[in-house]
């Protein structure tokens, strides 16, 4: 899941999906790779179609990296980074990028907190000297803290609370992962937002803000042999540090369905099942991605023909999946139902697409539109510098590695139909499955609503 | 690295000059079809992007929702393939085939890649020109609208928008929402969806923009094939009036049992054609379209930590649409923060702008200018939205110059003349009980 610190995101893209594809064949921008003395990455990659520059610095922490009780963390540390340093005090960061056109911010997920400004090509510098002089010079001012936890908890009223769906997904995650970091979302629970202090947040810094935990990204109109003697000149100097080893909890094997329910004010039911899968590291990521193309990408995808289109019983249907993960994820389905379908219903049509995938090898018609969907949606996707850096960001910092986006399409060409139906039969089993509803309850009556102020 | 700092700190007025070189071919064919080409020859894609002159505006108030029910209809079925095919077609190569209205018009396009050109160009006209609107499929889409409406109710932020259109736009059609009211939805028929296309949906009310790794000629040729036989209509009659401004303030508190309260304030405001709307852009970035550095994000969010976001906007329609600032605080907090919202607005109006914010805010605007226009989805809807307004091909060149020109003086006096906070409408939705909002309906 990824939080940005100002933009909203769909309501139901849940954790983080990226619909464009890397690795192609077509026209694949040339990525330059270097390694500074101090261990940071560096990737650079010429686009001089328009004057324009995308900087994006990712540090290899998430909510995946918080303990029990700090649930939170990174994300406050995000919001964080935006209230100074010495040289730039509270409020002048995004002024100043602002001020000379540029836009910046910044997103955590659970495995990972990003930053980044989009520039005029002549403007590249500002940001890598803002970004090297926010990686050893915070303040995290105590004050300051105390504002924007507020504001935090604000966003979590706004994101979660008061939003039905994320709320359910928010519970399906912590019944899927019952030991594993991704348990707790990454915006963190109330009581851990209030418990939280500023030598959390400072060990947290100094633990994981070191440039061997970094890779930095530059995308678009500039020569990197000029570039790179700057961003040298401008990150070398920062001293790196041993960074504390990653989660040790893995996740036990799921023995049985789990469910969970929620009961709101809501108008109609919400379902979603869930389904616990691999990452990129395993061979199988794969078929899983072009089934989930297959099962829920467009109107020609099975569950919107299936759900929406014929039996009419949802008004929205999906399916995520991303390979691009740190540690192994869910695959999750999820149906808005009608109003006046059964909800029932609805979870019944779900494990009926999945049970055709287990029963019958999907046509080649299928396999080769997913495929070219993927193809497409990589091609796309180059059409913007800021999604370029984010693929390669992405890939590089859960452990995959940036080359990971240049051999990802020819290991998706080779996916057969054979393998889509081992992989639909090997992974989306009841007894892994957790599922969650959303059974919409009235509004409470308008004097119990209005009789208890309390503050 | 001192000398960087202090260069970099003085705001340099960056240069726009690359923006200029967006120099698309216009021309128009026999029927009246407005064609606009920009050659892009970096990646192997190419966007189609038509604009309707058509939108909810045009829906008969006791329809509203109609231009989106004949929006939403254009893909599920034409004279020569079932909506399944079409969505086959389209999807077995990657692309995507998408139509939306909105108020002054409606956008239908096709993303492909260069390959597929042809096809692109085959399905795009295909369904605007031939759109059967089979009685199954009305019934179906109409269905999921009615389902979407229902579940709009669900987001305090909708619930807040379409309380506030109301009290905002009165009899104006800029009122009802795009997609209808569970009240008129129902009663849109076949046949109110085929009469509003026969009469909207003509080459002469069209624009079409093109965009990606195509040559003006291929262009020519493919629109020539595909649209050259479209037939032209009648240019129809728009009869839509000037909304009306409030003459004393609005409030409605809706109940909704939520952590937070959804604060939405304001009024009309300008069309996107006032010759003013350089001047409003600046100083409504000022007051609160300018992210971090807007005066109401500092206020309410920065020092007193009331919001996650708050923002000021203005739709700049075809007619003046609303200006309204809108946020989310805990319930508790509203009175707090509608204290500090009106406090900004009549900062606006009773102080000239500093020096600094002033240039601040052109040089954002100028100098992000670049990255407004920096895919090709992104130049094909500014290009047709350049040309629906008729702001004329020389916009790329002279966008920096409008904005650069706007004085302090300009902006204090578009702030009195277009912001007003004694005649506002404002809408709370949350626990009215521990809002306790002081404004009383």
């Amino acid at each position: 899941m990824s939080l940005s610190r100002w933009l909203r995101t769909p309501l139901l893209v849940l954790p983080f999906v990226l619909f464009l594809w890397p690795g192609t064949p077509v026209q694949a921008s040339t990525v330059r790779e270097s390694i500074l003395a101090n261990g940071m990455k560096v990737l650079l990659v010429e686009v001089p179609k328009a004057p324009v520059v995308t900087v994006q610095i990712w540090y290899r922490v998430g909510s995946r990296n918080e303990v029990m009780g700090r649930a939170g963390l990174s994300h406050m540390l995000e919001h964080m980074m935006f209230k100074g340093t010495e040289r730039y005090p509270k409020g002048t960061f995004s002024r100043t990028i602002r001020k000379n056109g540029g836009n910046d911010n910044a997103f955590t997920s659970q495995d990972y907190t990003a930053y980044f400004e989009n520039l005029a090509a002549d403007r590249v510098e500002l940001g890598l000297e803002l970004e090297a002089d926010r990686l050893r010079g915070l303040l995290l001012d105590e004050k300051e803290f105390q504002l924007e936890r507020e504001v935090v908890k604000e966003e979590r009223r706004l994101r979660t609370e008061d939003d039905p769906q994320a709320f359910l997904v928010e519970s399906l995650f912590a019944q899927a992962f019952l030991m594993h970091p991704y348990h707790w979302p990454v915006i963190g629970w109330f009581p851990d937002l209030n418990a939280m202090t500023r030598e959390d947040l400072k060990r947290h810094y100094d633990s994981y803000y070191v440039p061997n935990n970094a890779t930095l990204l530059v995308v678009g109109d500039f020569k990197a042999d000029a570039l790179l003697p700057t961003i040298t000149r401008l990150f070398e100097p920062i001293p790196n540090k041993p960074v504390p080893p990653p989660p040790a909890a893995t996740e036990p094997e799921q023995r049985g369905e789990r469910r969970i329910i929620v009961k709101r004010e809501a108008q109609v039911p919400f379902v979603m099942a869930g389904y616990r899968m691999p990452n990129y590291t395993h061979e199988d990521s794969y078929p899983l991605t072009i089934l989930e193309s297959i099962l829920s990408n467009g109107k020609s995808s099975r569950l919107y023909r299936s759900l929406v289109y014929e039996q009419k019983i949802a008004l929205a249907v999906g399916g995520e999946y991303s390979l691009l993960q740190a540690d192994p994820e869910l695959f999750y389905l999820y149906a808005v139902v009608k109003p006046g379908q059964k909800v029932e219903r609805v979870e019944q049509a779900l494990y009926r697409e999945l049970a055709r995938l287990q029963a019958t090898l999907p046509t080649a018609q299928e396999l080769q539109r997913a495929k070219n969907q993927v193809e497409a949606s990589y091609i796309f996707g180059q059409d913007s510098n800021f999604r370029q850096a984010m693929l390669l960001g992405q890939a590089e910092t859960v452990g995959a590695g940036w080359r990971h986006v240049e051999q990802f399409l020819e290991r998706i060409q080779r996916v057969t139909a054979e393998d889509v139906q081992r992989v639909a039969r090997r992974y989306f089993v009841e007894e892994a499955r957790t599922v969650g509803i959303l059974i919409p309850t009235p509004p409470p009556p308008k004097s119990a609503a209005q009789g208890s102020p309390q503050s | 690295m001192a000398g960087l700092l202090l260069g970099l700190s003085l705001a340099l007025t960056p240069a726009p000059l690359q923006a200029a070189d967006i120099n698309p071919v216009r021309f128009v064919l026999p029927n009246g079809l407005t064609v606009l080409v920009l050659e892009q020859h970096a990646l192997p894609l190419v966007q189609i992007h038509a604009l309707i002159k058509a939108g909810s505006a045009q829906d008969p108030a006791e329809k509203a929702g109609l231009a989106n029910l004949v929006a939403s209809l254009l893909d599920e079925g034409t004279g020569s393939r079932t909506a399944k095919q079409i969505a086959d077609q389209i999807e077995f190569v990657g692309g995507t085939l998408a139509a939306q209205a909105s108020e002054d018009f409606t956008t239908a396009s096709a993303r492909v890649l260069k390959k597929d050109t042809e096809l692109g160009f085959e399905l795009l006209a295909d369904i605007l020109r031939r759109p059967a609107f089979p009685e199954a499929e009305l019934k179906r889409v109409r269905s999921e609208i009615l389902g979407e409406i229902a579940t709009e109710k669900d987001d305090p932020g909708q619930v807040a928008a379409k309380v506030f259109n109301e009290l905002v736009f009165e009899e104006h059609p800029y009122r009802w929402p795009v997609n209808g009211t569970e009240a008129t939805v129902p009663k849109i028929t076949g046949r109110d969806i085929l009469i509003f296309f026969l009469r909207q949906y003509r080459p002469n009310q069209t624009i079409l923009t093109i965009v990606g790794d195509i040559t003006v000629e291929q262009a020519r040729q493919l629109v020539t094939k595909h649209f050259g036989s479209w037939k032209q209509g009648a240019s129809p009659v728009r009869t839509a009036r000037t909304p009306r401004p409030l003459e004393k303030p609005v409030v409605r508190l809706i109940e909704k049992d939520l952590t937070q309260s959804t604060i939405m304030l304001g009024h009309v405001g300008i069309s996107r054609t006032n010759p003013d709307f350089y001047a409003v852009t600046v100083m409504n970035y000022i007051l609160g379209a300018g992210g971090f550095s807007s005066r109401l994000m500092d206020s309410i969010r920065d020092n007193q930590g009331l919001a996650y976001g708050v923002g000021s906007h203005f739709e700049a329609n075809l007619m003046p649409g609303a200006f309204f600032i809108s946020l989310q605080t805990r319930n508790e907090r509203a009175n707090q923060a509608i204290a500090g919202v009106l406090t900004e607005l009549n900062g606006m109006r009773n102080a000239p702008v500093t020096d600094e914010e002033l240039a601040d805010a052109k040089a954002y605007l100028i100098g992000s200018f670049p990255l407004r226009l920096d895919t090709t989805a992104k130049l094909a809807e500014v290009l047709s939205l350049v040309e629906f307004y008729g702001l004329g091909l020389d916009y790329f060149t002279q966008y920096p110059r409008w904005i650069e020109r706007v004085t302090k003086e300009d902006v204090l006096r578009v702030a009195k003349q277009y912001l007003r906070p004694s005649n506002y409408a404002l809408v709370v939705v949350g626990n009215l009980a521990k809002a306790k909002v002081t404004q009383k309906p």
